[in-house]
């Protein structure tokens, strides 16, 4: 990757200069963003009204223990989701490599390999299964959303294949409690604090270097990023090899957390992995959002959950139904007020008199 | 790019206020919980001793959790713990998660916990995962009885099994002895080649085979139906076919009864050759009317959520502590004991026939 950026230093200029033109559409587009992460702590806030509301027990440091360490693995995965998708890509299989880590390492568990060898092999694993994806969307032109359907349901039958129907559970109680415990006394649990390493890691790739900005130009137009000299099979390779990668951890994180392997676990994760990103403001289109939108969309459906198994009468249903209406709203929202904006836009520009006299 | 960056930072700032003001909220409940854990492992500590006369609470709360919500067999046996907690004076609420896996389960548990009920009652969806979300419960003073599957054995107090392998190996050789007058060939009809339960129940009917009340009786066949309906009726008919002096037929699984009664309904066998088996008197209700089936068997669900309900309150009052050869009293189901690694047993498999049936609907 260093190679990458000193080889082309007038490419990452390029970008930038290219959006000059645009910066006024720019600044729009990122004023609406900022609005949707308003709307975002507004629900926040919403949410902690209603689930204090349902139960007392909601804002609590047990709830936040319980319910991060519930959304840890779709948390961790939704960071390396968030490039795939601002680069205008997808990534379903996410789920399915978090289960084929898991079943290998029952596996070589079983085979009576130690965890400190197994777990580098997990995520190389794992980063070769992002890497296949990568390989037929960049090399192939394929749509990722067909390769990552079909690579679902491949991964999770390799993992099948590799550990069976049953299950492992035996693994050192010193790494179980490692992923199931919290941080030194903390209410706040480890994996958060993985969770919190990789945010800032993958917030600084996006956010702040050369590669993380030619993610946003390949997003936000591929063909004019490909034109400006960006590698854009490169970069896109890279971004699938990191989602594999994060999803392999997300297997050992799950694996330990529960001490089981199992080849279904974590089941519909990418969905919820999915939705986190969208609902943090992520374009589906690629080219814009933020990891800091992502995680408080991470919060808020998180807080959501909790909110929903600590009511007494609500439907563990109801779960899944949230869920699927927030991954539609935060698709559909955007939607709507960028053709509002448009209307208004267009209304204003061909009638620049009335608008001035009323 | 640069324009874009204070926001977040300020979006940053906003969400870490909220993280602290969660934070702070945490810190006093976090102390509260603590003294109040604190009291009940005193409470615990000091009642570790089992006291049979101790009164049942009132007001008891439970939780039940489910390996999965919507399975009408589940819900049969959760409705028990309902009817136990009522007729006990206390309350008891279904949690289950949409999918029978570990990780919903935990988050259900977790969630359940939070709530401060006096107990928890769960069908494990995995014995080990579960384990140390039902600790933590049990830290807190929530009592855990697992039920129909049972979890890690130190990580709940009791087990409420319906049956042991042992019943169901003999009470099914004695159904169908009872009915070809314990004398003839016998055949079995099971799931799979490698099913662990079957193979275990089968294991126990051969030892049964060789009492002496049934010495006139001999096994021919074990015959597998793969728990699928076709091939089920399939080798149904193959065993019919096969030993025609074939006088019954133990079938111990849902599938594979249901399925040879529709063979045995339509031959000309019907009424000749006996079938038991393990079925739902929902399936097997017209082979019963129709003549076609005597009697079958199975634990009755809703008996189990009953026992596991009752067994909780016992629990939670102080009545048992999950100790070997402590006994308590189960409602309409009478006494039970506790046997080693903390399991009860509901009993014996209820047998269904043309008396009975229409009094079950599961």
């Amino acid at each position: 990757m260093p190679a990458d950026t000193t080889a082309t230093p007038p490419t990452t200029g390029a970008p930038a200069r290219d959006a000059e033109p645009t910066a006024t559409g720019g600044a729009r587009l990122r004023a609406v963003l900022g609005r949707w992460e308003a709307l975002l702590i507004g629900l926040l806030v919403l949410t902690a009204v209603f689930g204090q509301g349902i139960s007392s027990e909601f804002l609590t440091g047990d709830s936040f223990t319980t319910g991060s360490l519930d959304l840890s693995e779709v948390a961790l995965m939704a960071l390396a989701l968030t490039l795939v998708i601002v680069a205008a890509e997808i990534d379903l299989s996410v789920a399915s490599v978090l289960a084929l880590s898991s079943a290998l390492m029952a596996e070589l568990w079983n085979g009576g390999m130690p965890l400190e060898l197994i777990m580098p092999i997990c995520l190389a694993a794992g980063a070769a299964c992002g890497a296949f994806n990568g390989l037929l969307v960049t090399r192939f032109g394929l749509p990722s959303l067909a390769v990552t359907i079909g690579t679902l349901a491949l991964f999770r039958g390799l993992a099948l294949v590799v550990i069976g129907d049953e299950s492992v559970t035996d693994f050192p109680a010193n790494y179980t409690d490692l992923a199931f415990g919290n941080f030194a006394g903390t209410f706040v649990p480890n994996t958060m604090v993985l969770f919190a390493i990789l945010a800032v890691a993958f917030g600084v790739l996006l956010h702040a270097t050369p590669f993380g900005r030619s993610i946003y130009a390949i997003g936000a137009n591929e063909e004019a990023a490909y034109f400006t000299g960006l590698r854009v099979k490169r970069v896109k390779l890279i971004l699938f090899t990191l989602s594999g990668l994060v999803a392999a951890l997300a297997g050992i994180v799950i694996t330990l957390r529960n001490s089981t392997a199992a080849a279904n676990v974590g089941q519909g994760f990418e969905l919820t992995a999915i939705t986190a990103v969208l609902l943090g403001g992520v374009s589906i289109f690629g080219g814009r959002g933020t990891i800091a939108g992502v995680i408080l969309a991470l919060l808020l459906l998180g807080g959501i959950q909790k909110a929903l198994l600590l009511s007494q009468s609500i439907s563990s249903y109801w779960i899944q139904i949230v869920t699927g209406a927030l991954l539609v709203g935060s698709v559909l929202g955007p939607n709507i007020a960028r053709r509002v904006s448009e209307a208004r836009r267009r209304g204003t520009s061909h009638t620049p008199e009335e608008g001035s006299t009323t | 790019m640069k324009s874009a960056r204070p926001s977040a930072l300020r979006l940053l700032l906003a969400a870490l206020a909220l993280v602290a003001a969660l934070a702070f909220s945490a810190c006093g409940s976090t102390k509260d919980d603590e003294s109040s854990s604190s009291a009940s492992s005193n409470t615990s500590s000091s009642s570790n001793e089992a006291n049979p006369d101790a009164e049942i609470k009132q007001g008891l709360k439970t939780v039940s959790i489910p390996k999965q919500l919507g399975n009408p067999y589940e819900e049969f046996e959760h409705s028990g713990v309902d009817e136990a907690l009522k007729e006990l004076g206390g309350s008891n609420s279904i949690k289950g998660p949409t999918d029978a896996s570990a990780s919903s389960q935990i988050s259900i548990i977790n969630a359940a916990v939070q709530q401060k009920p006096d107990a928890i009652i769960i069908a494990g969806n995995d014995p080990d995962a579960v384990a140390p979300a039902l600790k933590q419960a049990a830290q807190r003073g929530v009592k855990v009885v697992g039920m129909d599957s049972d979890v890690a054995a130190d990580a709940r107090s009791v087990f409420v099994n319906q049956v042991t392998t042992q019943l169901v190996g003999e009470n099914q050789v004695e159904s169908i002895g009872k009915q070809i007058g314990y004398k003839g060939d016998i055949a079995i009809l099971s799931a799979t080649a490698n099913a662990t339960n079957q193979n275990a129940w089968i294991k126990v009917m051969k030892e049964t085979l060789k009492k002496p009340k049934y010495k006139d009786m001999k096994l021919v066949k074990v015959a597998y139906g793969d728990d699928d309906d076709q091939k089920s009726f399939q080798e149904m008919q193959g065993l019919i076919q096969a030993y025609p002096n074939l006088k019954g037929v133990i079938s111990p699984t849902t599938v594979g009864v249901a399925a040879a009664a529709r063979y045995l309904s339509k031959s000309p066998q019907k009424g000749k050759v006996k079938l038991t088996g393990l079925g739902f008197p929902n399936q097997m209700r017209k082979f019963v009317k129709d003549g076609t089936v005597d009697e079958f068997q199975l634990w009755v669900p809703k008996d189990v959520g009953y026992l596991a309900g009752q067994a909780a309150a016992a629990l939670a009052s102080g009545r048992i502590t999950g100790k070997e050869g402590e006994k308590f009293e189960a409602g309409r189901l009478g006494e039970y004991t506790i046997g080693a690694d903390g399991e009860i047993v509901l009993g014996p498999l209820t047998t269904f026939s043309a008396d009975n049936i229409d009094d079950f609907d599961f």
